[in-house]
């Protein structure tokens, strides 16, 4: 990857980051650990996080094996096809690579890959040394696609040039560059549409697919959650394209109004307001009037049950108050969610959340809730216990900080195992939420033993005394 | 003998092994009051720590000196300045354990150069005592970075304890624990010693650290473990016991050091292993008590009894466990160990894969061990009764409709990682019992 093409992305205009005044590259995209900080994932991290949902295409790492080695097969993106996606393939360099170069070894993975698993594509990650050695990536993916006759895709996303966040980024560029466009779909229909962003962690996009069929939406190219690799080949030809993570592809999202003319619009699955405003927004941009009409019938019907359901939670979790610790754009779907069911979200975090975000937070927030813009464990603890939080919902690397705190504790980012969005997703969420909050544990794990109580102590005191005196006391104590 | 393959592919696919950086960082991680430093790129920490978390479902203290692509062409000097200061002033840690990693090693940072001159500009980090170790992420597997690790840790300069010598505290000896080696395994290893009469110095003691238990405050660093000041009396130990060939080296330097003897016993788990560790605990107390006294060495009746045990739950679980055949993907120390426990038990070892070199592999009860990935395993473990290897090896298992015991790092989809024990007497047992369980469950 160039360096102009690098600094573009930083810019990416579609982004809310780069609508503040100052100059220069902004801070939620070119963020990047301080050193001695707590620590995010890198480039390549969120590369792979965009791509390898991909199901039935293969994702070859070409570096040494602390990339891939340490977090092969960890993704939480579920499939419902192919499983070569789940596969680890590193060229797991060695000395002697670092020195003659890696680009035969990679060009010779590339070829075993291939031979014996015959995937539609495969994906190629640089990661920190291959690009620093200087590994010309794109010539070898160039000279493999013509040998092998399947497309062998570059993603140059060494860790070193950043975040997570612009590692998701240079994944969409790969696909804009090497992937959309060169298919051409069976059929089309008015009411083609991509989703764009959601990468199906435990099976979240089975809890949505479901109502824009009913509605008589047709999604055609789902990027990247459980797609295969020919359907994203041809989403240039939907209608619309939806945003689910908001700004982490969104350079897809211009770039492909800007080729082919497809608007796009930013949209959440989380929470009942967010979900009815997205199944609107698609009817209005796409749809006539039947299809509106279609929309509103759906969501009327889906409320009417999803309030059946959700009764006996509303009753349990009303003004119950939680601390709400995570990225992005998952912060206000959260706490819509949260709204949705009568719990106060007394803090939460905007760190890298866009003006936008924090614009959206701050309303749902109400004056007296606390915006964490920096977090590490001793800050959360701080706000839980100036709050008097009822629970904190963070991502799982937070969970320990939690338990250890002894609160309640339910985890939302990408290793979680339930899936959330939806209007069923929210009562899977309901039920965490109760479960979480009036499980029999808390109490126990915040529980003295018997001796460390003061009564104990007393009794430690006692024990020097002699044994009539110490029975008349502790008559006299019941 | 053994013949060791190793594989001809360019590719892994499914790999084994993990990075060595992650080993040593392990080894850190039992050292009480530290923050393993990884020198290079943010994702390399967030990888080892996201791994770690899923493994021992705990808090892992660990940071990054965030090199950029800037940085590490103008060298990581001001980023590990920067990075030490930072944790100094947020954690105050006890020590700290810096470990380079693929991308500086491929930089060639001159790491002692850069300390050096860290130290001549910070002298008020005169008393924090920075263990070094360079593991590269292209040279050998998790087991390597872990031993690289403990050698430093006994290689590094503690300084002198501040309180004085304590005639009447009991003898002390160093015991190396292996990166195969568990929380639990550490505990039970801790507790035979002292029961002894002993007092072990752990390097490192993951049962402090990693163990889950639930502490009052919130750690940025590690809450137990190994302190300075047992680090400071490392050259008072009458002796020391290396657990795992790969500790061999440690056990060296200690002995050119301080001139400790040492003993290493290449595995924990079975009858005659056990013995013998236990034998060579008895005899370095023997040693101590008057030499005119010239009877056996007492052994504690526990053991004793927990050997009859053992010998029980071996009649008992061979009926389920003889002439089975067995494939197994583990690094090598931890390799080497089940297969022997295995084998003394009459099954049959049908493939065996490790991530690294070593001495051992030359010795395992197979005629080929290959160096490779769980592709290779998923090739050789075809008609195998068992499977033993990391999480990672569900897949393949279920492919193959194997069932499949897990060991090594990382393991997922399981509970207790922090405190299963498999060696010494009872952990044999326990894992005699897991595996006649699984048969027995297969109507085998
Ligand atoms: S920071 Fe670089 S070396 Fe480390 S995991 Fe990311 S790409 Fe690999």
């Amino acid at each position: 990857m160039t360096k102009p093409k690098i600094a573009d992305l930083l810019n990416e205009p579609g982004c809310e980051h780069n609508h503040k005044k100052e100059k220069g590259k902004n801070k939620a995209c070119t963020q990047q650990a301080k050193p001695g900080a707590a620590q995010g994932g890198c480039a390549f991290d969120g590369a792979s996080i965009a791509l390898v949902p991909i199901t039935d295409a293969a994702h070859l790492v070409h570096g040494p094996i602390a990339c891939a080695g340490n977090s092969w097969g960890s993704r939480g993106s579920l499939s419902s096809g192919a499983t070569t996606y789940k596969m680890g393939f590193t060229t797991d360099i060695s000395e002697n690579d670092i020195v003659f170069g890696g680009e035969k070894r990679l060009y010779k993975a590339i070829a075993q890959v291939i031979k014996r698993y015959h995937p539609p594509a495969v994906f190629v990650y640089s990661t920190c040394v291959t690009a620093l050695i200087g590994d010309d990536l794109d010539a070898v993916c160039e000279a493999a696609t013509k040998k092998f006759a399947t497309p062998i895709i570059p993603v140059n996303s060494p860790g070193f040039v950043g975040s997570k966040n612009l590692g998701n980024r240079l994944a969409g560029e790969s696909l804009l560059d090497y992937v959309v466009g060169t298919a051409e779909p069976e059929y089309t229909t008015p009411y083609d549409i991509n989703l764009i962003g959601e990468y199906n962690i435990a099976g979240e996009l089975w809890g949505v697919l479901p109502l824009f069929e009913k509605v008589g939406i047709r999604v055609l190219s789902k990027i990247t959650g459980d797609a295969t690799f020919e359907e994203i080949r041809y989403a240039h030809r939907a209608k619309l394209n939806v945003m689910i993570c908001s700004k982490a592809l969104i350079n897809m999202g211009r770039k492909m109004e800007e080729r082919y003319g497809i608007p796009y619009i930013e949209e959440s699955f989380y929470g009942v307001e967010d979900m009815n405003r997205c199944l609107r927004n698609i009817a209005q941009k796409i749809g006539d009037e039947a299809l509106k009409q279609r929309v509103e019938t759906v969501i009327a019907e889906e409320i009417a049950k999803l309030d059946i359901a959700l009764a006996p939670y509303r009753a349990r979790l009303k003004d119950k108050k939680m601390v709400l610790y995570t990225g992005g754009v998952k912060s206000w779907s959260v706490m819509s969610a949260a709204q949705d069911l009568g719990m106060k979200v007394v803090a939460t975090s905007t760190k890298k959340s866009t003006e936008e975000d924090k614009a959206k937070i701050k309303k749902l927030l109400g004056k007296d809730g606390i915006q964490l813009a920096k977090g590490n464990a001793q800050e959360i603890l701080r706000v839980i216990k100036k709050t008097q939080a009822d629970m904190l919902v963070a991502g799982g690397r937070n969970q320990y900080t939690a338990l250890k705190a002894r609160i309640p504790f339910l985890d939302i980012n990408q290793e979680r195992h339930n899936p959330y969005a939806g209007y069923v997703g929210l009562i899977e969420m309901a039920k965490e939420f109760d479960r979480a909050l009036h499980s029999p544990i808390w109490q126990q794990v915040r529980q003295p033993a018997p001796w460390e109580t003061e009564e104990s102590q007393e009794l430690e005191v006692l024990k020097d005394t002699p044994s009539d005196i110490r029975s008349q006391k502790l008559e006299a104590r019941s | 003998m053994t013949t060791v393959t190793k594989s001809k592919k360019s590719v892994a696919v499914n790999p084994l092994k993990q990075s060595p950086p992650l080993g040593a960082a392990l080894a850190f991680l039992g050292l009480k009051g530290i923050v393993p430093l990884f020198h290079g790129s943010q994702g390399c920490t967030a990888f080892a720590k996201v791994l770690l978390v899923r493994h021992f479902r705990e808090a892992i203290p660990l940071a990054t000196t965030a090199m950029t692509e800037v940085s590490t062409i103008l060298g990581g000097e001001d980023n590990i300045e920067q990075a030490i200061l930072t944790l100094v002033e947020k954690a105050q840690p006890d020590l700290i354990g810096l470990l380079t990693t693929g991308l500086t090693e491929t930089r060639g940072d001159d790491m002692n150069g850069i300390l050096k001159s860290i130290r001549q500009r910070h002298p008020e980090l005169d008393s924090l005592p920075i263990i070094f170790v360079s593991t590269p992420d292209y040279k050998g597997a998790l087991q390597d970075g872990f031993a690289a690790a403990v050698q430093s840790i006994v290689s590094t300069d503690y300084g002198t304890p501040v309180e004085t010598f304590q005639f009447n505290s009991l003898p002390q000896v160093t015991i190396l624990a292996g990166s195969q080696l568990s929380p639990g395994d550490v505990e039970e290893i801790k507790e035979i010693v002292e029961t002894f009469g002993l007092k072990p110095l752990m390097i490192p003691d993951l049962s402090g650290s990693v163990d889950g238990h639930l502490d009052d405050d919130y750690n940025s660093k590690t809450p137990g473990g190994t302190s300075l000041e047992q680090l400071q009396q490392l050259d008072r130990s009458l002796f020391t016991i290396a657990i795992g060939e790969s500790m061999r080296p440690a056990a060296e330097i200690l002995q050119q050091r301080f001139g400790t003897e040492y003993e290493v016993i290449p595995r924990l788990a079975g009858l005659a292993p056990v013995d013998s560790f236990i034998w060579q605990l008895a005899q370095i107390i023997d040693a101590q008590t008057d030499p005119r006294f010239l009877g056996s060495p007492q052994i504690p009746a526990r053991y004793k009894r927990q050997r009859r045990q053992l010998q029980d739950a071996i009649l008992d679980t061979h009926f389920y466990l003889g002439g089975k055949k067995i494939s197994l993907a583990l690094e090598p120390d931890l390799l080497y160990q089940t297969i022997w426990l295995l084998k003394d038990m009459g099954a049959e070892i049908q493939a065996a894969v490790t991530t690294t070199k070593s001495p051992l592999l030359k010795e395992l009860a197979i005629d080929n061990v290959t160096i490779g990935d769980l592709e290779d395993l998923e090739d050789l473990a075809v008609g195998s009764d068992l499977i033993i290897t990391n999480s990672q090896g569900k897949g393949l298992a279920d492919k193959l409709n194997i069932p499949l015991y897990r060991m090594g790092y990382p393991i997922y989809d399981r509970l207790g990682n922090g405190s299963r024990c498999l060696v010494g007497y009872r952990g044999t047992m326990q894992f005699l019992f897991d595996l006649g369980n699984i048969f027995i469950e297969l109507g085998h």
